[in-house]
């Protein structure tokens, strides 16, 4: 059976508390997922009071703060720190999005952060995402063609064509959708999620490829494709609003557009 | 431990090749089931009293009996693929996943025919 509880060395517990500096201005709490698989503890919430006046706008930047001047043992994946990487993606006020581009100001209260919900924590605010990468490269992401390139040019594609894969192709592989779909948390070993059908389908829509009928083949499994319930909150979770839920519909659609 | 790769094990068994029978199935039997579902409620709430005898006499009624049987075979078909998906989605150990589909599917079955046949006795019976 699907679990619904946490196993018990998973269960969270009280951590510790780092009060803000004397004469600190505007006070945040910050309460946040700690799990250091080394010490054999229980994962715990740590919560850090964080001083406004001398810290940036964002999520990542209260984090980059309380690991340079509080508590340097935190660990996150950060980067770019413009949504462009998708590394600091993780669960912040009880949503998946990109710290880097979630404003603090947009949090009622103090912001709990939890790692990406439902995968294995390597450390801290760190998931475990090899799975997650693993279903992208089996949707092969990449141009199938049999016409050969024409040999003094690039393949031609009109304007409206690209539209069609302007936005599936602007996904950053974050993670937030897919760990965000309940259907994937029961089921991702063989549910491809969210994110991995909106790259399936950019490939699907793209007017270059000639390997439509053979990525339907492959997509066409109760599991694979249809674990999809049309939940949405792929779609609603979503950092750079795209639209998953609206990808995986159509590509539904093109497997029964092929059978009338 | 498996060391089997990532990837070799997303790939797993490969494609079934199916599954759009089943997604279809469910949504051409849910707009049946709009349509015959209205027919139902309104005839009830046309009927003159919900005696016996009454209800007796409207299900045995040729086009009644008809479409009280499509409605049961259909609520059946509809209620089948749903609770099918919600075995699949929560049940992962293979044998009790396969049991519990196999007595989902006897007990929609049962259901139908007995419901087919209760309307057939009252129609041809009565």
């Amino acid at each position: 059976m699907a679990e619904f509880r946490l196993p018990p060395n998973s269960r969270i517990r009280k951590g510790k508390h780092f009060p803000a500096p004397a004469g600190a201005g505007a006070i945040k709490r910050f309460a946040v997922y700690r799990y250091d698989p080394d010490s054999g503890q229980n994962p715990r919430i740590d919560t850090y009071e964080v001083d406004l006046d001398s810290c940036g706008p964002m999520v990542l930047d209260a984090l980059i703060k309380i690991k340079n001047e509080i508590d340097p043992t935190l660990t996150f994946r950060r980067s770019c720190r413009e949504g462009i990487c998708g590394s600091c993606a993780m669960n912040i006020d009880g949503g998946n999005t990109l710290a880097c581009t979630r404003a603090i100001d947009g949090v009622k209260g103090d912001v709990r952060i939890y790692p990406l919900p439902h995968m294995p924590v390597v450390k801290d605010l760190v998931p475990d995402l090899t799975n997650f990468y693993a279903q992208y490269a089996s949707i092969k992401p990449w141009l199938q063609t049999r016409t050969p390139p024409p040999p003094d040019r690039e393949r031609l594609q009109s304007k409206e064509d690209q539209e069609l894969i302007n936005e599936p192709a602007a996904c950053i592989l974050c993670a937030c959708c897919s760990t965000s779909c309940p259907s994937y948390w029961w089921n991702s070993d063989r549910y491809l999620g969210p994110a991995a059908l909106l790259a399936a389908y950019r490939w699907l829509v793209d007017s270059r490829d000639e390997a439509t009928g053979e990525r339907l083949d492959q997509l066409e499994d109760p599991f694979r494709l249809y674990r999809c319930h049309t939940i949405m909150n792929c779609t609603q979770t979503c950092p750079k609003e795209l639209n998953p839920a609206k990808a995986i519909a159509e590509t539904k659609k093109m497997l029964a557009e092929r059978r009338h | 431990m498996s060391l089997k790769t990532p990837l070799g094990r997303v790939l797993g068994l490969g494609s079934a090749k199916e599954g759009t029978d089943h997604w279809w199935g469910q949504r051409v039997s849910a707009i049946a089931l709009v349509l015959l579902g209205s027919w139902f409620v309104y005839s009830l709430l046309r009927l003159d009293s919900l005696t016996y005898l009454d209800v007796i006499r409207f299900i045995g009624m040729p086009l009644n009996a008809v479409l009280l049987s499509l409605l049961s075979l259909t609520l059946a078909y509809h209620s089948y693929l749903g609770v099918q998906v919600v075995i699949e989605d929560y049940v992962h150990a293979p044998g009790t996943k396969v049991v519990s589909l196999l007595l989902s599917r006897f007990a929609h079955i049962f259901v139908a025919i007995a419901a087919v046949y209760a309307i057939l006795v009252i129609g041809i019976g009565s």
